[in-house]
C-alpha cells in the first residue's frame, strides 16, 4: 500500500528517565493493548496526550482526520474490516461533541470503538471553563460504557477496562474522558494489565443446552424453515459454522444488510437480502415460512415492516448474545441467548438433513420474477441514462465481489447492498441502524487502513459526499488509496424517492445544484474523472481500480431512479412492491 | 393494562450510574413515580428502588435494558402483592395545632404515627406506611394548617427467602468472561 507513516521524531535520549505522566501512560497503555492506529484531532485539553504521542516515536500511527466525526467513522470502518477496536482522540468541548454522531452510530451498529477525550482540569469541572462540556453526560445513552478519569494513576486501569468492554460480548463504543491535570499528573508505578473481567458486566451468557435441543427439535420438524443471518454471525466469526448448518440441514439462508457477508451470496442456499429494499423472495417467504431461525440479528423495523403481520405462520427461534434483544421486536418461541458461534457449533451436532428442494424452488421462482421485473432493467437499462445499479454491478464484476464495499446512506447504499455480490466475510461497511449520511468516505479510509491488502471501494451519493467531503484531505495527506465512486444524481435520491411515491412528487428541498466535484477532488490532490455516458463506464472503472492512489470516479446517474422492490413503511413484508 | 411495578436494581456505587439508569426510563417515555437509593447489606453494593406505572410487557423490556448497563448487577421486578414496602412521611404543623382544642396526640395514635419533635413554633410528626396511609394522615392533619409535608420514595423487600448473595452468585454462574 502506498501509504506513508507520520513523521515523528524518535524519542530523545533525555526523555528516557523522565517520570511518566498520565498522558504517557495513555500512549503506553494503547501500545501495550496492541493498538497501531489512532484517528483524531488535537486541541487544548488533549495536548499533553498529543505531546506524549509525539515523544513516543512511531509505534502508534496517528491519522489526522479533518473533523472529529470523520475520525469516528474511520475508526468504525477500521473496526468493521479488522475486527479490532477503532481508537479515537479528541479534545474537550467541540471536539468531544463532534464525536456524538459517531458514537451513536457505533452503538446501534455494535461496533467496537474506544474514544479518548481531553477534559478541562478537574478543579474547573462544572465552572463553565473554556471548552468544558459534559461529554460523559452527553454520551451516556450512546456509549456502552463511559468514564471520567481525574487522577493520573487511574488511567491504565480505565483504558484496560475500556478495551475489554468495547470488544467483548456485544461490542460497542466506550468513551474515556481524561482531565488535563490527570494527563499531567505523575504515574508512580505504571503497570498495564489487560482486563479479563469487570464486576457487574456479564458479556458471555452460558449456552443453555436444553433450549438448544428445543431449537433443534423445531428445526428437524420444520417444513418451510428460513434462516435470517445478521451481523452477530460476523461479530462472533461464525461464518463457517453457518455454512455447515446450511449444508447440513439444507435450509435457505436470507440475510440482513449486515448479514450479507455472513453467508456467501453465491452459495446455492443463499436467498438474498431481507427488508425494505432487500430481495423479493425472502420477504414474501417470511410470511409463508413455518420456522424462522434468526441468528445474530435484531429484527430491525427495516427488516420486519409491520411486526403484527410478520412471520405470521412461523415459530421463531432467536439466537442472540444480548438477552435484551429477545422478544424486543418479535416474540421468540425458543430463545437461545448465546454467542452465535458457540450455539451453532453445538446446534450443528443436533440437526439433520431434510428435503427442502420444493421450498427452495419457490424462492427461485420469486427470484425470477424479481430478475425480470427489476434486476434486468437495473443492470441492463434500456434508456440512455446510466443507472446506479449498473455501476455497482460493474464494480462487483470487475472486483469479482472480493473488494470491501463501503457505502454511504441512501439509494447508493441500497444499490450497493443489492448489486455488490459479496464473497468474503467482513466486506460490507455501512451505517445501518443510524443511517448516517457522511459515513462512507471516512469509513472507507479507515477500512483501507484496517485491511491494507484489500481493494476498498466506496459508493457515495452527492448529498452524503458533501457531509464529510473534507476527508478527501485525509486520504490525500496519508496517500490512502480508497476508490471513491460518486453516484451523482443531483438530488437527495432516497428522500426524493419517498417524495415521489408517498408525497405526490412534491420534491421539497431535495434537488441540488452541485459544485464541480472533479475540480474539488483535484484541489484536494486526488485523481478524478467523470463519466456521463455508458460507453465509457467499464473502462473508467477498470482505470480507477488499477490506480495507485486515492481516486474519485464521478458517474452522472439517472435522477428519477428508484430502488425497488420496496416494502413501503408500515406495510407487511409480504406486501413488497416490485414497482410503483 | 398498566400496573404499578417496583424495581429493585442492584448496582455498583458509581458516579453517574443513577443518571444512566434513569435514561433508560426516559427513552421509553416512562415517568418515575418514586426513587430511592440505598446501601445494601453487601459492602459497595447499592439498591435503587424505583416505582413506575406501565405494562408488564414494557417493564420486562426495561428491566433487560437496565441489566445490560455496566454497573448494574441485577434487576428484580415486583408487583405490590409480592412485596413488603414502606414509605416514610414527615409533617410539620404550627404549634397552635396543639392549642386548638382537638387532641393531636389522639390522631397521631390512631394513625400509628409518632411525634418526632416539638419546638416552640412547630411540631413534627412522622409516619411510616403505605402511600394511602400517609396520605390519610395528611388529610386528617390538614385542618391544623400543615406547614410542610414530605414523603420518601418507596423502599421494598420481596417476600421470597432468597438472599442477595445467592441471587448474585446465580447470575455470575450463568456467564463467562471470555469467549473461549
Ligand atoms: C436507508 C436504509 C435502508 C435500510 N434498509 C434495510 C433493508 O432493506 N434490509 C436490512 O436488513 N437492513 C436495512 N437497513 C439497515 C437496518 O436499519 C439495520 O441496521 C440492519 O437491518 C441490522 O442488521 P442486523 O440485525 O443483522 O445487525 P445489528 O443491528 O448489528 O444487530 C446485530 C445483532 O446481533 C447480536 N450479536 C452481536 N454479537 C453477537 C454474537 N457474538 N453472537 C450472537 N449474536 C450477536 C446483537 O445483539 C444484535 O442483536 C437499512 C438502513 C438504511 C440506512
Ligand atoms: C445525517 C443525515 N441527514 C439526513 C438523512 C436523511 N436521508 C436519508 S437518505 C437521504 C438522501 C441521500 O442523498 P444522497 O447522499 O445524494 O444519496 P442517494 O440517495 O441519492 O444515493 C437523506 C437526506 C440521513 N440519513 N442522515
Amino acid at each position: 500500500m502506498a501509504t506513508t507513516t507520520q513523521t515523528t521524531k524518535e524519542k530523545p535520549a533525555q526523555q528516557k528517565n523522565k517520570i511518566m505522566n498520565g498522558a504517557d501512560s495513555v500512549i503506553q497503555s494503547l501500545i501495550t493493548e496492541g493498538v497501531e492506529t489512532v484517528f483524531g484531532y488535537p486541541g487544548g485539553a488533549i495536548m499533553p496526550i498529543y505531546d506524549s504521542l509525539y515523544q513516543s516515536g512511531s509505534k502508534l500511527r496517528h491519522i489526522l482526520t479533518r473533523h472529529e466525526q470523520g475520525a469516528t467513522h474511520s475508526a468504525q470502518g477500521f473496526a468493521k474490516v479488522s475486527g479490532k477496536p477503532g481508537v479515537v482522540f479528541a479534545t474537550s468541548g467541540p471536539g468531544a461533541t463532534n464525536l456524538v454522531t459517531g458514537l451513536s452510530n457505533a452503538m446501534i451498529d455494535s461496533t467496537p470503538m474506544v474514544c479518548i477525550t481531553g477534559q478541562v482540569a478537574s478543579h474547573l469541572l462544572g465552572f463553565d471553563a473554556f471548552q468544558e462540556t459534559d461529554i460523559v453526560g452527553i454520551s451516556m445513552p450512546v456509549t456502552k460504557w463511559n468514564y471520567q478519569v481525574t487522577k493520573a494513576e487511574e488511567i491504565p486501569e480505565a483504558i484496560a477496562k475500556a478495551f475489554y468492554i468495547a470488544t467483548s460480548g456485544r461490542p460497542g463504543p466506550v468513551l474515556i474522558d481524561i482531565t488535563k491535570d490527570a494527563q499531567l499528573g505523575a504515574v508512580e508505578n505504571y503497570e498495564y494489565k489487560k482486563a479479563t473481567k469487570v464486576p457487574s458486566y456479564f458479556p458471555y451468557p452460558k449456552l443453555d443446552m436444553e433450549k438448544l435441543r428445543e431449537a433443534a427439535n423445531l428445526i428437524n420438524n420444520a417444513k418451510k424453515p428460513l434462516v435470517l443471518a445478521g451481523q452477530g454471525i460476523t461479530i462472533s466469526g461464525a461464518e463457517e459454522e453457518l455454512k455447515t448448518f446450511a449444508n447440513r440441514t439444507g435450509i435457505p439462508v436470507a440475510a440482513t444488510l449486515f448479514g450479507l457477508t455472513a453467508f456467501p451470496s453465491r452459495h446455492p442456499l443463499s436467498v438474498g437480502m431481507l427488508g425494505m429494499h432487500g430481495n423479493y423472495a425472502p420477504n414474501i417467504k417470511t410470511n409463508e415460512a413455518d420456522l424462522i431461525i434468526a441468528i445474530g440479528m435484531r429484527f430491525d423495523d427495516r427488516v420486519t415492516g409491520d411486526t403484527s403481520r410478520y412471520a405470521i405462520n412461523a415459530k421463531v427461534i432467536h439466537i442472540d448474545i444480548d438477552a435484551s434483544e429477545i422478544d424486543k421486536n418479535i416474540k421468540a418461541d425458543v430463545a437461545v441467548i448465546s454467542d452465535a458461534k458457540k450455539a451453532l457449533i453445538k446446534l450443528n451436532e443436533l440437526v439433520q438433513k431434510n428435503n427442502f428442494e420444493e421450498w427452495l424452488a419457490e424462492f427461485r421462482k420469486l427470484e425470477d420474477i424479481e430478475t425480470k421485473a427489476v434486476i434486468d432493467l437495473d443492470i441492463h437499462p434500456k434508456g440512455n441514462e446510466i443507472k446506479m445499479a449498473e455501476v455497482v454491478h460493474e464494480v462487483s464484476e470487475q472486483t469479482n465481489g472480493e473488494a470491501i464495499a463501503v457505502s454511504d446512506v441512501g439509494q447508493n447504499q441500497m444499490m450497493t447492498a443489492r448489486y455488490y455480490k459479496f464473497v468474503n466475510p467482513k466486506s460490507i461497511v455501512t451505517s445501518g441502524g443510524l443511517g448516517t449520511m457522511g459515513f462512507g468516505l471516512p469509513a472507507a479510509i479507515g477500512a483501507k487502513l484496517g485491511s491494507p491488502d484489500r481493494q476498498v471501494v466506496v459508493f457515495i451519493g452527492d448529498g452524503g459526499f458533501q457531509m464529510t467531503i473534507q476527508e478527501l484531505a485525509t486520504a490525500w495527506h496519508y496517500k490512502i488509496p480508497v476508490k471513491i465512486v460518486l453516484l451523482n444524481n443531483s438530488c437527495l435520491g432516497m428522500v426524493r424517492q419517498w417524495q415521489q411515491l408517498f408525497f405526490d412528487e412534491r420534491y421539497a428541498c431535495t434537488i441540488m445544484t452541485n459544485p464541480d466535484f472533479i475540480k474539488i477532488s483535484e484541489g484536494f490532490g486526488l485523481e478524478a474523472i467523470k463519466v456521463t455516458e455508458r460507453k465509457d463506464l467499464k473502462k473508467a472503472i477498470s482505470k480507477m481500480l488499477d490506480s495507485e492512489g486515492p481516486y474519485l470516479l464521478e458517474v452522472s446517474v439517472e435522477k428519477i431512479d428508484n430502488v425497488f422492490p420496496m416494502v413501503p413503511s408500515g406495510a407487511s413484508v409480504s406486501e413488497m412492491m416490485l414497482k410503483a | 393494562m398498566e400496573k404499578l411495578f417496583t424495581l429493585n436494581i442492584v448496582t455498583e456505587n458509581n458516579i453517574g450510574l443513577l443518571n444512566h439508569v434513569t435514561i433508560v426510563f426516559t427513552r421509553r417515555h416512562l415517568n418515575i413515580r418514586s426513587i430511592t437509593a440505598s446501601e445494601s447489606k453487601i459492602k459497595d453494593i447499592y439498591t435503587y428502588t424505583i416505582v413506575v406505572k406501565t405494562t408488564e410487557e414494557l417493564i420486562g423490556k426495561v428491566a433487560k435494558q437496565l441489566e445490560k448497563l455496566i454497573g448494574v448487577y441485577k434487576v428484580f421486578v415486583y408487583e405490590d402483592h409480592e412485596l413488603i414496602h414502606q414509605e416514610l412521611a414527615l409533617y410539620k404543623l404550627p404549634i397552635s395545632a396543639i392549642k386548638s382544642g382537638i387532641n393531636i396526640e389522639e390522631i397521631v395514635r390512631e394513625h400509628s404515627a409518632r411525634i418526632l419533635d416539638i419546638e416552640t413554633e412547630y411540631i413534627l410528626i412522622e409516619k411510616t406506611g403505605h402511600k394511602e396511609d400517609t396520605q390519610k394522615l395528611l388529610k386528617a392533619l390538614q385542618p391544623f394548617g400543615v406547614l410542610q409535608f414530605i414523603r420518601s420514595g418507596r423502599v421494598a423487600m420481596a417476600k421470597p427467602m432468597k438472599s442477595l448473595d445467592e441471587h448474585l452468585l446465580e447470575k455470575e454462574n450463568a456467564y463467562t468472561y471470555s469467549n473461549t
